[in-house]
C-alpha cells in the first residue's frame, strides 16, 4: 500500500528540511565540543534536548564562563515557545496517549512549521512526523560528526569558532527581527546584557535579558496575533531548528 | 555538574513540549503569555550574541569576533544560509588572528 501522491509530496518535503537542518547540526557538535563539552555530552544534548536554540543556547553560556545551570535556565526559558506550537498542533494531530507523549520529543519548528498549515489530521500527522523525523535523525547524525571534527581541530580560537557563536545566535534571531516590537527587545536585552557584563557573573546577564521580555510584553498593548508559529516561508535556507 | 544540567534542560525541554500538546489550549491562551512567550527567544537570543561577540570574563572587548559578527551580518543580508553564516564569521576571525 503506498501513500496518496500528497502525502509523498509532503514527505518529500520534510526529508528536505532535515537535509537542510542537519547541515547546522555540524555547527553546533563543532561549537559544543569548542565550549568544553565531551563529544558524548553534545550528543546528549541533541538526543534529549533536541531543540536547536536551547542547545546553542546552554553550550553558548558554558562558553562564556556561565555556570551550567545558568545555561539550562536560559535553554528552558527559550524552550518556553515550543509549548505554544504544542497548543496550536494539539486539536490538529489529535493524538492521545503513548502517541502524544511520543511526539512530544520532535514538536520543535520545523515540525509545527510543516503540519500547522494543512487542512485535515492525516495530513498534518504525515507532515509533523516526516519533518520531525527526519529532522531528529539528521541533527543527531550531525551533532556527531562536527563534535568529532570539532574535537580533531583543536584551539578552537585558530579556527574562529568562539566567533562562530555569535553568528550562530544572530542567524537564528535575524528572522524575527522583521517586527518593530521584536526589534526594540533586541535592542534593550544587548544594552542591558553588556550593561551587565562587568557587574554580575557569567550566564546572569543572559538570564536577565528575560525580564526585558516580560517588561515589554506587559508595556505592549495588544495587536496582531503574537503566536508566530513559523510557517515555510519564514524558515532560513539553512533551517532554523529551535 | 555538566550532565545534571543536560539532564535538567532535556526532562524540562520535553516537559514543556509535553505540556502544550496536553493543556486545554484555554489554560494558556492568554494574550500576555503569548506576547512573553513570543519576545523571550528575541530577548535571549540577542543578549547572547551581545555576550558571545563582545564578553570576556567580567570585561567587555571588541576584538575579531566583532569582525565575524559584522561579516555574518552581510551574509544575512545576502540572504546566505545558515551553515554559510556561520562559517564566513569563524573564517573572519581566524583569518584576522593569523594576520595579528
Amino acid at each position: 500500500m503506498s501513500p496518496p501522491p500528497s502525502h509523498r509530496r509532503i514527505i518529500r518535503d520534510g526529508i528536505a528540511v532535515g537535509v537542510a537542518t542537519g547541515a547546522y547540526g555540524i555547527s553546533f557538535g563543532a561549537i559544543s565540543v569548542a565550549a568544553g563539552l565531551t563529544v558524548l555530552q553534545t550528543c546528549a544534548l541533541s538526543l534529549v534536548v533536541f531543540t536547536g536554540a536551547s542547545q546553542f543556547a546552554l553550550v553558548g553560556v558554558v562558553a562564556a564562563g556561565g555556570a551550567p545551570f545558568s545555561g539550562a535556565l536560559t535553554g528552558l526559558l527559550l524552550g518556553t515557545r515550543n509549548t505554544l506550537y504544542g497548543l496550536r498542533l494539539a486539536p490538529l494531530l489529535a493524538w492521545s496517549g503513548w502517541r502524544r507523549a511520543a511526539a512530544a520529543q520532535i514538536l520543535i519548528d520545523e515540525s509545527t512549521a510543516m503540519s500547522v498549515t494543512r487542512e485535515t489530521t492525516e495530513e498534518a500527522r504525515v507532515g509533523f512526523l516526516s519533518t520531525g523525523l527526519a529532522v531528529f535523525a539528521l541533527w543527531n547524525l550531525a551533532t556527531l560528526g562536527g563534535a568529532v571534527a570539532g574535537e580533531a581541530l583543536g584551539d578552537p580560537r585558530t579556527y574562529g569558532l568562539d566567533a562562530a557563536v555569535g553568528a550562530a545566535f544572530l542567524a537564528l534571531l535575524w528572522p524575527r527581527l522583521h517586527d518593530r516590537r521584536n526589534q526594540v527587545t533586541a535592542v534593550l536585552a544587548v544594552a542591558l546584557a553588556l550593561a551587565l557584563v562587568p557587574v554580575t557573573a557569567a550566564g546572569v546577564p543572559v538570564l536577565a535579558a528575560a525580564f526585558v521580555a516580560l517588561g515589554v510584553g506587559i508595556a505592549t498593548a495588544q495587536r496582531q496575533d503574537p503566536t508566530e508559529i513559523p510557517d515555510r516561508g519564514d524558515l532560513p535556507s539553512g533551517g532554523e531548528h529551535g | 555538574m555538566m550532565w545534571a544540567a543536560i539532564l535538567v534542560t532535556g526532562v524540562g525541554a520535553y516537559l514543556l513540549k509535553l505540556a502544550g500538546l496536553s493543556i486545554p489550549a484555554s489554560v494558556l491562551e492568554r494574550p500576555l503569555v503569548h506576547r512573553v512567550t513570543d519576545l523571550m527567544p528575541v530577548a535571549l537570543l540577542a543578549a547572547l550574541v551581545a555576550v558571545q561577540v563582545f564578553g570576556s570574563g567580567t570585561s567587555l572587548t571588541l576584538d575579531a569576533r566583532a569582525a565575524g559578527l559584522a561579516v555574518a551580518v552581510v551574509a544575512l543580508l545576502l540572504r546566505a544560509p545558515f551553515i554559510v553564516v556561520v562559517f564566513v564569521a569563524a573564517l573572519t576571525a581566524a583569518v584576522l588572528r593569523q594576520l595579528a
